[in-house]
């Protein structure tokens, strides 16, 4: 491990063609993933998170494209790929985790199978060293009974099990990074922790790195280092992932982080974030977070508001992230 | 708004008398084919609410708690009428409840479900909606009809001009507004809300929480809530009740379900909660191993005992009944070793008894 960088994304934009025009899904997002560690993107549904995981995997629906932008995977700018060059890297360089086990399982062929299928296609493994291969991972997940196991279809495994199946999946071409789209968000919260601290430890031994998009806030501190907050298609704050939580510098992770009925402390009442979020077809000017912010000030309203680097490595795209710490201030003043 | 009477005024949260309450209601469902019950001359149970007691007091807000599978939205469903109790019975304000219950009855106890956009009708506006129930249930006289919708609406936060629109034309938890408007037209004492948040994004569930807290207070409301999400609980409920395999195995205030809770069973669900200040990286075991049984296949003795760290040769044997603390608060625990002194439980949890 070291500062070397595995995955980085710079300035992406994807556009999708619907009936209502353009719509503008991720509009100038860059951010990097170091070897060996674990980005969190967190948003609300339409922030365009699962759209720049699925740009990175080459995996967009037919009416969405990447018009400009670099997804550079260990220095090979993945736009530039023929898809069929792309799907070649899906397995032995990146694979992913989705949230619906189920469907994303083949119903009519066994599990073992399943797992030995990427080995024997992208390894060259014979079917016997890939079905070794199998049973080797089904352990590694805790796959109880692996030998019976193997033989098992989809429907015979309970949701935590189909996701600890999606993992050995994930890992049976030793990637180099995972990218999990809300792997645990149809999971009860007792297989969740299961989930978390398997994927957790595997990645760790393995010193694979994570893309771990997610709604959910205190599960992104379970697994990441680092967050990258999403809204309207931009990244509007980056840093280290308690930093980031604890002591937001945006207005909108604030409001995040204020609507969340929290497990530590009760509050009288949770502060809602106003308004709902923007179009992506004609978006607000300036900063697109202005129309809900209790912040907003005239310069919002018509200044582009890129990310800007702050002491310590963290980055906002808020132009008076000051504000956010005399609300934070008020609110740890509150008994 | 104060100007829907829904029952009686409020009442001290938790101080009432039982007014809605069920005695060893078990609710099962034939699965397998047909066929094969008809050869085998017998028919496959599963027993997704095994003989559950439960009392939700005038006025208070309880939750449900427990994960897919452990009955609380069936019982939540008998509760309310739409599944029929096989055995057991349901008292409202202390009078048996039949089981094809009457419109009167039926109104006292409404619900608000998970999802807001396939449990409203599509071909309705919402005003169409509200005219019809309250025309079918007469709660208000007709040439009131369209003033009351009016007056629900604002209730939930949403604008009398909204009554000319299609569900459609809603946000998601615009349309869970609606749904609790609904569910409110009919003047319940009772509001049963399952996972009434679950499908809406955070910072739009916040609005929803901050609603239904709203009237409560206002109304009067008494509020069974069903939710797997214990931070909503602990934001909204006075008391909290733990479900595991069709069983309730713990109840008490949520204070107390929080800071002190006795049931091995509680307290691996409170530590699988993910927080802001903890990393998964910490090494720590999972707080509850291995997957829930089967409901066709309930262990013997006390059904937790499977993944149970404190588990014992007795538990494999006796099931635990639901016993209250001897400490007089009222906490209620189905375990065997619940009310031993903590202490004793922390060294059995530190020993190797899995």
């Amino acid at each position: 491990m070291g500062t070397e960088t595995i995955l980085e994304v710079r300035d992406l934009h994807v556009r999708i063609a619907s009936r209502r025009g353009i719509v503008r899904a991720v509009d100038g997002v860059s951010f990097e993933v170091p070897r060996g560690g674990a980005l969190g993107v967190v948003g609300e549904s339409g922030s365009g998170k699962s759209m720049t995981l699925r740009a990175i995997l080459g995996v967009l629906p037919p009416e969405a494209r990447v018009t400009s932008g670099q997804i550079l995977l260990d220095g090979v700018d993945l736009v530039q790929l023929r898809s069929s060059e792309v799907n070649r890297l899906r397995g032995p360089k990146m694979s992913m985790i989705f949230q619906e086990p189920m469907s994303a399982l083949n119903p009519v062929m066994r599990i073992g199978r399943q797992i030995a299928e990427g080995p024997q296609v992208h390894l060259g493994y014979s079917r016997a060293r890939a079905a070794e291969r199998a049973l080797e991972l089904m352990r590694r997940v805790g796959i109880p009974d692996p030998e019976r196991r193997f033989r098992a279809y989809p429907h015979e495994f309970s949701g935590g099990m189909r996701q600890r199946v999606m993992i050995a999946i994930a890992l049976s071409c030793d990637p180099e990074i995972i990218l999990c789209d809300e792997p645990t968000t149809a999971l009860d919260v007792t297989i969740q922790d299961q989930i978390l601290r398997l994927l957790t430890r595997l990645c760790r031994e393995s010193g694979v790195s994570l893309v771990f998009v997610t709604h959910d806030l205190p599960v992104v501190a379970q697994v990441c280092q680092d967050i990258a907050v999403m809204y309207g298609g931009q990244l509007v704050e980056r840093g280290e992932v308690r930093e980031v939580l604890l002591d937001p510098r945006h207005p909108y992770t604030l409001g995040l982080v204020r609507s969340a009925p929290d497990f530590e402390y009760v509050r009288d009442a949770l502060v809602p974030i106003p308004g709902s979020p923007p179009s992506l077809v004609s978006p607000p000017p300036g900063c697109r977070f202005h129309p809900r912010c209790d912040f907003a000030e005239d310069d919002c309203r018509v200044s582009q508001t890129p990310l800007r680097l702050l002491p310590g490595g963290r980055a906002t795209a808020c132009l008076h992230y000051e504000r956010c710490l005399d609300a934070i201030a008020a609110d740890r003043g509150r008994p | 708004m104060t100007a829907v009477p829904a029952g009686p005024a409020a009442v001290t949260p938790g101080a009432g008398e039982p007014l809605l309450s069920a005695r060893g209601v078990s609710v099962s469902f034939p699965v397998g084919s047909p066929l094969t019950a008809r050869i085998r001359h017998e028919e496959r149970l599963l027993r997704a609410v095994d003989g559950v007691d439960l009392e939700l007091r005038r006025g208070e807000a309880l939750a449900l708690v427990g994960e897919s599978g452990s009955g609380k939205s069936t019982l939540a469903q008998a509760l309310a009428g739409l599944l029929r109790a096989d055995r057991g019975e349901i008292r409202f304000d202390g009078r048996l409840l039949q089981a094809s219950r009457s419109r009167a009855d039926r109104r006292r106890i409404q619900m608000v479900f998970q999802d807001p956009y396939s449990s409203l009708n599509p071909r309705l506006t919402v005003g169409g909606m509200l005219r019809e129930l309250l025309r079918v249930h007469h709660v208000v006289p007709r040439s009131q009809v369209g003033a009351f919708s009016a007056e629900l609406l604002g209730l939930v936060g949403l604008a009398e001009a909204d009554l000319s629109a299609y569900p459609r034309q809603f946000s998601g938890g615009q349309r869970q507004r609606v749904a609790i408007a609904r569910a409110l037209a009919l003047r319940p004492d009772v509001l049963v809300a399952d996972e009434p948040v679950s499908a809406l994004d955070v910072s739009v569930q916040a609005t929803i929480l901050n609603l239904l807290r709203d009237l409560r207070n206002d109304l009067g409301l008494t509020l069974l809530l069903i939710s797997h999400n214990l931070a909503v609980v602990r934001h909204l409920c006075d008391r909290v009740a733990v479900m595991y395999l069709g069983r309730i195995v713990e109840v008490a205030r949520t204070e107390e379900i929080f800071s002190a809770p006795r049931h091995p069973y509680t307290r691996g669900l409170l530590a699988a909660i993910p927080r802001l200040t903890e990393s998964a990286a910490d090494d720590r075991t999972p707080a509850i191993a291995g997957d829930p049984p089967s409901p066709l296949r309930i262990p013997t003795g006390c059904r937790f005992r499977t993944r149970c760290p404190l588990a014992q040769p007795r538990c494999q044997e006796e099931d635990p009944a639901l016993a209250v603390s001897p400490d007089g608060g009222g906490h209620l625990a189905a375990c065997h070793f619940a009310f031993t002194p903590a202490v004793a439980l922390n060294d059995a949890e530190h020993g190797d008894l899995s």
